[in-house]
């Protein structure tokens, strides 16, 4: 599967990395040069420096032909333009995409973009490591929902 | 009194409060619309408050709870004239689906996102650049086909194209054309510089100015209609 992951912050190149080493052929987008370092060093997919709004960079890196797009840039309104670029012009089927304000998630989601919204559940899972009785209950709750993310 | 209410035009909110959103803020206030200019920098928002008066509210004009204080709901029209085309794009999609503006428009720089933006929730995008391409290409002495307005919502637009010698309808009547859909030749300019509505009968000339409607999808088939030269005969 080719996967074409709009910006490489912590997030973006986690994602980049774990697709690509289950073997999808994956393409990194970011402005800066300097954030594929967060790529790790047997990253086997390709990185390219550009802005994921602009449709010729797009166009170049052939999103046509991607069978997913996602968008994970530092900003909301970044981030759902590219992917409604990916999903509306370059007619990439499955696009998903980060976005921190819950009302445009929301928004989004009922306009056929795969939304995920980091904020709500971040803000719970803070909210629960704080009110634990112990530092070591903090750290076991925190190791649950790795597990539960791996899972 | 009435016709004070008469005058009173639309209320428009106007999204960035940088130059084009100020001078823009200031002459629909002289045009008696009831403005209101979101811009998101506090200072800058003081600052257009101060020269404008209070029709400035501070905040991201892309969030729906700042729209919602700018009583978005009851706008005519919402102007995102921001620097960034992404922040224009949101705000206008926010507008659209949260509060059902009728109208929204948006600043573009990137001409290339006009198509785009117009699919989705954007009425009229307006872009500085597609404006001084137009006139660039307008002085060009090449075989260019120029925008010269927009239709309001139909998707029609007004064209004008100078017909080259080697055109295949020099010297051929305007009903041998053959248009494309929903394309019509409206006007004729001939070498005297007399405008001419034109008939099926009306023969074309090298040189003659010849203005058209047309959908913006059909632009290049028009462009190949009236430019393209006459296919080589084979004797």
């Amino acid at each position: 599967m080719k996967v074409v992951v709009m910006g490489c912050g912590r997030v973006g190149a986690a994602l980049a990395a774990e697709l690509s080493s289950e073997g999808n052929d994956v393409v990194v987008l970011d402005n800066d040069p300097s954030a594929f370092r967060f790529l790790p060093d047997d990253f086997r997919g390709t990185t390219y420096v550009g802005n994921g709004m602009d449709m010729d960079v797009l166009e170049k890196i052939r999103v046509g032909d991607a069978d997913a797009f996602v968008s994970t840039t530092r900003g909301d309104n970044r981030n759902v333009m590219a992917a409604q670029m990916a999903k509306h012009v370059f007619g990439v089927k499955v696009v998903a995409t980060r976005v921190f304000d819950p009302l445009r998630e929301e928004m989004y989601r009922n306009m056929g973009l795969r939304t995920i919204n980091p904020t709500r559940v971040q803000a719970k899972r803070l909210k629960h490591v704080l009110e634990a009785p112990s530092d070591e209950a903090a750290h076991e709750l925190v190791a649950e929902f790795m597990r539960q993310e791996d899972a | 009194m009435t016709t004070i209410d008469a005058k009173r035009g639309m209320y428009i909110i106007v999204v960035g409060g940088g130059n084009v959103g100020f001078h823009l803020a200031k002459e629909l206030v002289e045009a008696n619309h009831e403005v209101l200019l979101i811009e998101e920098d506090p200072q800058r928002a003081k600052d257009i408050a101060d020269e404008l008066g209070d029709i400035v509210l501070d905040g991201d004009g892309c969030e729906a709870s700042i729209l919602e204080r700018a009583g978005t709901a009851r706008a005519d029209m919402l102007l995102a004239v921001t620097g960034e085309d992404q922040n224009n794009l949101v705000a206008c999609q926010v507008a659209k689906q949260r509060f059902n503006v009728a109208r929204t428009v948006a600043r573009i720089n990137d001409p290339k996102n006009e198509q785009f933006f117009r699919k989705l929730e954007v009425d009229i995008t307006v872009s500085a650049t597609s404006a001084i391409m137009a006139h660039i290409e307008q002085e060009l002495p090449t075989h260019h086909l120029s925008v010269l307005v927009k239709l309001k919502g139909s998707g029609l637009e007004l064209v004008e194209v100078r017909i080259p010698e080697d055109s295949r309808v020099v010297n051929q009547p305007v009903r041998t054309i053959m248009l494309p859909y929903q394309s019509m030749v409206v006007l004729v300019v001939g070498e005297d510089g007399l405008p001419k509505v034109p008939s099926g009968e009306t023969v074309i000339h090298a040189g003659d100015e010849v203005v058209a409607v047309t959908l913006h999808e059909s632009e290049e088939q028009l462009r190949d209609a009236l430019l393209a030269p006459a296919p080589a005969r084979s004797f």
